[in-house]
């Protein structure tokens, strides 16, 4: 069985499951922070609407699932195309690099949303 | 007159792969491209080389690239696949040219074995055969009758990038073909060899496989069933 130590849950299935759920999170939040958008809302309504717990919740549950779903995806990426095979001996240490630096922008935005949402306001 | 372009290389004394072109005269006669094929190794040039057997669409040989499109040779007519007169032939795309149109199958034959492709039953022998019933046996349908022509694994971008981890659309209809016979009791270790993100899960269902297979069979629907049997197990 091939396990990899960089994939998000090491289990094919998992990150299946993982990758749909997460989905229908950003389409529900995409669809709420859209709809809001296209029936108009002025600075104060959007500022209030943010800052009820409700709403933080909800945008911390998408950015997490942004974060998770975008790992899943970009390790497919770099799996299938920053591989040896494709790009020679050093795809290996480019890959895990790829990888890395996935990891940490997605950990970054992540803190970041925690940040603006939760502690500043 | 049909134009027929033809993927050539030789190891021994090509650097690199080229095509080479023929103007076969086929008498308006709509042959299959294995004949179109014949008629170049004995009117044109007895060099070619390509694999051949039952020239009927039962041994899986002669599975090429055809005009884009990966097919058997001997059930492929001119009319379906050269309406234009212009046929292009080209190996299975992904895996390593031996020589012209013949291809080193050891990864797809590598993963085939991986899925153990043979009956397991840990219960003593009956002293007559195992039986099914005939819903059973009904369930093996649109999965036995696969050939190994590796007409859809070497169609499918994934088994490309990563031939030697995803197992690749025929194994995988073979490994459902076991999983879904009832005489089989391997079921939870066939599953536990599948569970890792390379082996099921590099398939994201484009369906290349069943836009090929020159038997009709829909590895993208077993692929399926294996992965909610992977989620039943798991959840």
């Amino acid at each position: 069985m091939v396990t990899q130590v960089t994939s998000f849950s090491r289990s094919g299935v998992s990150d299946w499951l993982i990758q749909r759920v997460t989905s229908l999170i950003l389409l529900a939040y995409f669809l709420c922070v859209a709809g809001t958008l296209v029936m108009g809302v002025d600075y104060s309504s959007w500022k209030a609407m943010n800052e009820t717990v409700g709403m933080r919740i909800f945008t911390l549950l998408a950015v997490l699932s942004m974060a998770a779903h975008a790992w899943i995806g970009l390790w497919s990426v770099f799996t299938d195309y920053v591989t040896e095979r494709m790009l020679g001996p050093r795809a290996n240490f480019l890959r895990l690099v790829c990888q890395v630096g996935t990891i940490l922008v997605l950990l970054v935005l992540v803190l970041w949303v925690i940040e603006i949402m939760w502690v500043s306001p | 007159m049909l134009q027929v372009s033809i993927y050539r290389y030789n190891p021994e004394t090509d650097k690199a792969p080229h095509m080479q072109e023929f103007q076969v005269d086929t008498g308006d006669k709509d042959l299959m491209v294995l004949d179109v094929l014949e008629m170049i190794k004995g009117e044109h040039d007895s060099s070619v080389t390509y694999r051949r057997s039952c020239r009927e669409g039962v041994c899986g040989s002669d599975g090429l690239n055809i005009n884009g499109k990966n097919g058997l040779a001997c059930i492929t007519p001119l009319s379906e696949a050269a309406p234009d007169n212009k046929l292009i032939i080209r190996p299975l795309p992904g895996l390593p040219v031996i020589r012209d149109l013949i291809v080193d199958m050891s990864l797809f034959y590598a993963q085939y074995e991986k899925i153990q492709p043979y009956l397991q039953n840990n219960t003593p022998a009956p002293a007559i055969e195992r039986l099914q019933t005939p819903e059973d046996r009904e369930k093996l349908d649109g999965l036995y009758e696969c050939i190994l022509c590796a007409c859809c694994s070497t169609s499918c971008p994934s088994f490309w990038w990563n031939p030697d981890r995803f197992v690749g659309p025929a194994g995988l209809l073979q490994a459902y073909r076991f999983l879904a016979d009832s005489r089989d009791t391997a079921t939870e270790e066939r599953l536990s060899n599948l569970d890792d993100p390379f082996s099921v899960f590099r398939c994201h269902g484009i369906q290349n496989c069943v836009n090929v297979c020159p038997k009709g069979l829909n590895p993208t629907k077993a692929i399926g069933h294996i992965r909610n049997m992977l989620l039943n197990r798991a959840t």
